[in-house]
């Protein structure tokens, strides 16, 4: 690359420096100054279509869209001048006077930018006597309905179809104030990836069916997580009302899935709020188990498994964490470690490099293994008549039960129990990755943290928190006091790990040492 | 030449010579009037000569921004490595313009002409003439013309066996307002909706196809042959003698209320009184002229005094506040309500605003709804006040200036008509009709 020349300018009397080619738009916002602004997306081409951000450029004949306006040596930018606030003000009055208005009923209320902006700075009142134009509800397929008498035509979902899912499905159809977001003859939005329009829209024109009329914005709990539904590791947001999850949405990160999140991943959040959880430790009593206290599950877990050989059966949606603290019972016991991995067709954003829906759908397939866990189709191929079986959340189906019947005793660290499964001696509850802290692995070494959503039922413990009772029950010392130190150890044990803590991860990870090269890796 | 009328004794035949000559259609007629002459010499030439030529003339550009054309064509560099691209302009759309269309009809031999000598002196071998989709029969004319001068060897591969490439092609729009602004005009060449671009970049830059590109009216590029048959001197003399910036001739389109509508060809610089009354004779019986948009119906409206103290050249339309724009003259006399007049205007624009732009998008049909209301006889007098704040709203801050040009007939009809709009809105009826129904 040749050198980027730096360009200095001035915005709202701050000195800025920024690459050359930069706009103004994001010379601003890198000296905190938001230029308000509807059609603009920094993961889609520029428009300068709502002329919302229209700054004074001294010496500039007129206003300039901030979005299409590159910067220039000396620039002095006003962004809150008299003349740029009064042409903000013009835009926003336009874009009120064929608007319903109807932010009680929308769901869009609370996270909306045509709200915010006009509270913040348009008119107190309206001068638009005359009739508005309406058009019908239309849905557009897959999870998108369009309610185009809140559109205001930024245009943001047809640049997201045209050229990052590259599905031209949308378009702007008529003209003047006729105009409305149209649909293709015969198309819908069918991409694995349309979703993304709803949070694209910065008003309520486009609409999630799956959120409809489901929560008030203001209602929400919002937590940085990481979609566990595929390996890719999309960021997201979990957001729950009432400590129940009801949307997942996309969080930024430019190294892994920019501003996106498919439509399986981000529709896939019910199982987290699964009803069927087991909620208190459960030990093999006369005839069947029966409730009983942490301590006492965890002896009887630590003496069924004393003196055997161990096969533990790891969900590769479990964190780094658990799996790190699987991986020392499997060592302890000289047993082996093994998952399955489902899997479904890739999907992948053709405008994004190395983004897809990962065909397999687990969070941690690549965490799982370098714990040292075996990915296998048949799991328990490898337990052997009298061997314990840790049944570790690890979903089990009809044709593994049989094999399961050879273990001489079998615990289960989950969240439910599985149905049909005999010999369980031992039922430890763990909360579920919404419940908890950890981190995951990507497809490509990126290993990222999640946060804790909501609570867990009951008197299900953090799956790191069991583990490390139960290391520690077997005469092992496991002295966590927080995921932060489980992790510490993992990375001070795991070579690729060197360097890595929680500190240093943030919120959008790092790669582990050697990690897999971005582009053209095999799944 | 009056077309339809015959030529009137003080107008300058240069361009419109040959409109209603069936003979000079085609390609042996037009050669006989001594067409492509031009042509032959300019292939002799460096493109830096013709550039040069047509800048010492003084020809500015005939579409409606009166940019030189030369200044223009200078800006495609050549040796860049990059396919250069000429654009012609035949999307005639503005109300009240109707020049290009006689130019295409009658004499589009002296088009192709212009664009093969435009495309050779930009280092374009590819010249697209973009016609309004409404116009079929100068379309019929154009293609014809083109497939006569291809066969003929006057254009194509090896142009008047000069060695040298033009290649003209004829692409029909689809009728839309918007496509008459370059860039729109491009992106629908290309396929695409007709949207204009931002600018920067300047269609010099990255034009059609994204390479630079220079885009003409169809009238200039008419004017070229000439020019350079002539000289730039010969051209140049064609102006008022205090006022160098604008020669040439210039074809006015001329409609409304006068008994002689049409299309008249002077020299820059004519008195705009005489025009009217004389050229094109003045108002119909027993009525008075009352105002004139005289360059289409995107400039400001003239009042009657304006208009007589008026010079039609570029700088004498803006000394009486408009401009000279397309040359487009709507004439409108005292019978006309001007609150009916603009309001038809201002539901143009909105027909056609491409929806890009909130401003304009909005402005444009707020605006009409609120001028319907006051032709209704429905309005208030603080519709006005929001007329012009809307007005401003919608002023300098589009991408292009479609905004602009339905912001500005209104702006001048209130201030310039105040009283008329006023009475609307206190006898809660149009004066105008009232009168007729009496």
């Amino acid at each position: 690359m040749a050198d980027v020349k730096t360009i200095n300018l001035t915005v709202e009397g701050r000195p800025v420096s920024v690459a050359e080619g930069t706009s103004i738009l994001e010379a601003a916002r890198t000296v905190g100054v938001l230029i308000p602004h509807y059609c603009y997306h920094p993961g889609l081409p520029v428009a300068g279509v709502c002329r919302m951000c229209l700054v004074e450029v001294e010496k500039a004949p007129k206003l300039a869209p901030a979005c299409a306006t590159s910067v220039a040596e000396g620039q002095v930018v006003h962004v809150h001048s008299e003349k740029a606030r009064e042409a903000r003000k013009g835009v926003l009055e336009m874009l009120l006077i064929n608007h319903p208005l109807d932010c009680p009923i929308c769901d869009q209320a609370g996270e909306c930018e045509l709200q915010d902006y006009t509270f913040q700075e348009g008119r107190k009142d309206s001068r638009y006597h005359e009739p508005k134009r309406f058009n019908p509800v239309e849905d557009f397929g897959g999870d998108v309905m369009y309610v185009p008498n809140r559109c205001i035509l930024c245009t943001r979902c047809v640049r997201y179809m045209d050229d990052v899912a590259q599905d031209p499905v949308l378009n702007v159809s008529e003209r003047g104030d006729r105009a409305y977001i149209g649909k293709f003859e015969g198309k819908d939005l069918t991409h694995p990836w349309a979703g993304n329009v709803v949070d694209l829209c910065p008003v309520g024109a486009l609409l999630s069916k799956d959120f409809l009329n489901k929560a008030r914005a203001w209602e929400l709990d919002r937590t940085a997580s990481i979609c566990p539904n595929c390996t890719q590791g999309c960021n997201a947001i979990i957001e729950t009302r009432d400590n129940v999850v009801v949307r997942m949405r996309p969080r930024a990160n430019p190294d892994v899935n920019e501003y996106f999140l498919c439509d399986q991943g981000r529709l896939d959040y019910r199982w987290m709020n699964a009803p069927n959880r087991v909620e208190l430790p459960q030990v093999r009593g006369a005839n069947s188990l029966v409730d009983a206290d942490w301590d006492i599950a965890l002896g009887a877990a630590a003496t069924a498994i004393r003196g055997r050989r161990v096969l533990v059966l790891a969900s590769p949606m479990l964190s780094n964490e658990a799996l790190h603290l699987l991986g020392r019972l499997v060592k302890l016991t000289g047993g082996t470690g093994a998952f399955r991995v489902a899997r479904g067709p890739e999907a992948p954003l053709p405008g994004v490099k190395d983004l897809a829906l990962r065909a397999e759908r687990a969070a941690n397939v690549v965490g799982a293994e370098m714990m040292g866990f075996t990915k296998s189709d048949s799991p328990l191929s490898a337990l052997r008549d009298g061997d314990v079986l840790v049944v570790a959340d690890h979903p089990l189906g009809d044709t593994d039960l049989p094999t399961a019947a050879r273990a001489s005793a079998v615990i289960v660290i989950g969240t439910s129990l599985p149905v049909g499964l005999q010999k369980v001696e031992v039922v430890l509850p763990i909360a579920n990755f919404t419940e908890e802290e950890g981190t995951f692995t990507n497809l490509r070494g990126r290993v990222q943290r999640f946060l804790q959503a909501k609570a867990a039922p009951g008197l299900a413990r953090p799956s790191w928190f069991v583990l490390a009772d139960l290391l520690a029950s077997l005469g092992e010392s496991t002295n966590y006091f927080l995921p932060s130190e489980v992790f510490a150890a993992l990375a001070s044990s795991h070579a690729d790990f060197a360097g890595l803590s929680y500190d240093t991860l943030g919120l959008r990870g790092l790669p582990v040492l050697n990690a897999a090269p971005a582009a053209g890796a095999a799944s | 030449m009056g077309y339809p009328h015959p030529p009137h004794p003080r107008e300058t035949l240069v361009l419109s010579k040959y409109f209603g000559d069936r003979d000079a259609i085609p390609l042996d007629g037009w050669r006989k009037r001594g067409g492509y002459v031009a042509l032959e010499k300019a292939l002799g030439m460096t493109p830096a000569e013709i550039v040069n030529v047509v800048k010492d003339s003084g020809l500015r550009g005939r579409g409606g921004a009166g940019f030189p054309t030369g200044l223009k064509w200078s800006f495609m560099k050549p040796g860049d490595g990059k396919p250069h691209y000429l654009c012609c302009n035949a999307d005639e759309s503005e109300p009240g313009t109707f020049k290009d269309r006689e130019i295409m009809r009658w004499t589009p031999h002296a088009l192709i002409e212009g664009c093969a000598i435009g495309a050779y002196a930009i280092g374009a071998e590819t010249a697209y003439i973009y016609i309004r989709g409404e116009f079929t029969e100068p379309l019929q004319r154009m293609e014809a013309a083109v497939r006569e001068a291809l066969a003929a060897g006057v254009i194509g591969p090896n142009a008047m066996g000069t060695g040298k490439r033009v290649d003209v092609w004829v692409h029909k729009g689809a009728g839309a307002y918007i496509c008459g602004e370059e860039t729109a005009l491009m992106n629908s060449l290309e396929g695409r909706r007709g949207n204009p671009r931002i600018k920067p970049p300047f269609p010099a830059v990255a034009g059609v196809f994204g390479q630079p590109t220079t885009i003409n009216n169809v009238e200039t590029l008419a004017a070229v042959p000439h020019i350079l048959n002539n000289g730039a001197d010969w051209y140049k003399k064609m102006a008022r003698a205090d006022n160098p910036k604008s020669t040439g001739t210039k074809l006015w389109s001329v409609c409304g209320n006068v008994l002689r509508p049409g299309n008249y060809e002077v020299e820059m610089g004519f008195p705009f009184k005489d025009f009217l009354y004389d050229l094109c004779g003045g108002p119909p019986p027993g009525r008075k002229f009352k105002a004139v948009i005289p360059g289409g119906s995107s400039v400001p409206i003239m009042t009657m005094e304006e208009a007589e103290a008026a010079v039609m050249d570029y700088e004498g339309m803006v000394a009486q506040g408009s401009m000279l724009g397309s040359a487009g003259c709507i004439v409108i006399d005292d019978a006309q309500c001007m609150v009916k007049q603009i309001g038809r205007l201002a539901r143009f624009y909105a027909h056609e605003s491409c929806a890009q732009c909130t401003q304009c998008r909005e402005g444009t049909a707020w605006t009409t709804k609120i001028m319907e209301r006051i032709e209704a006889g429905e309005g208030t007098i603080g519709d006005l006040d929001t007329l012009l704040e809307i007005g401003d709203n919608m002023t300098g801050k589009t991408i292009c200036v479609l905004s602009d040009s339905c912001a500005v007939p209104v702006a001048s009809g209130i201030q310039k008509w105040r009283h008329e709009f006023e009475a609307h809105i206190t006898g809660k009826r149009c004066p105008f009709r009232a009168a007729a129904a009496a």
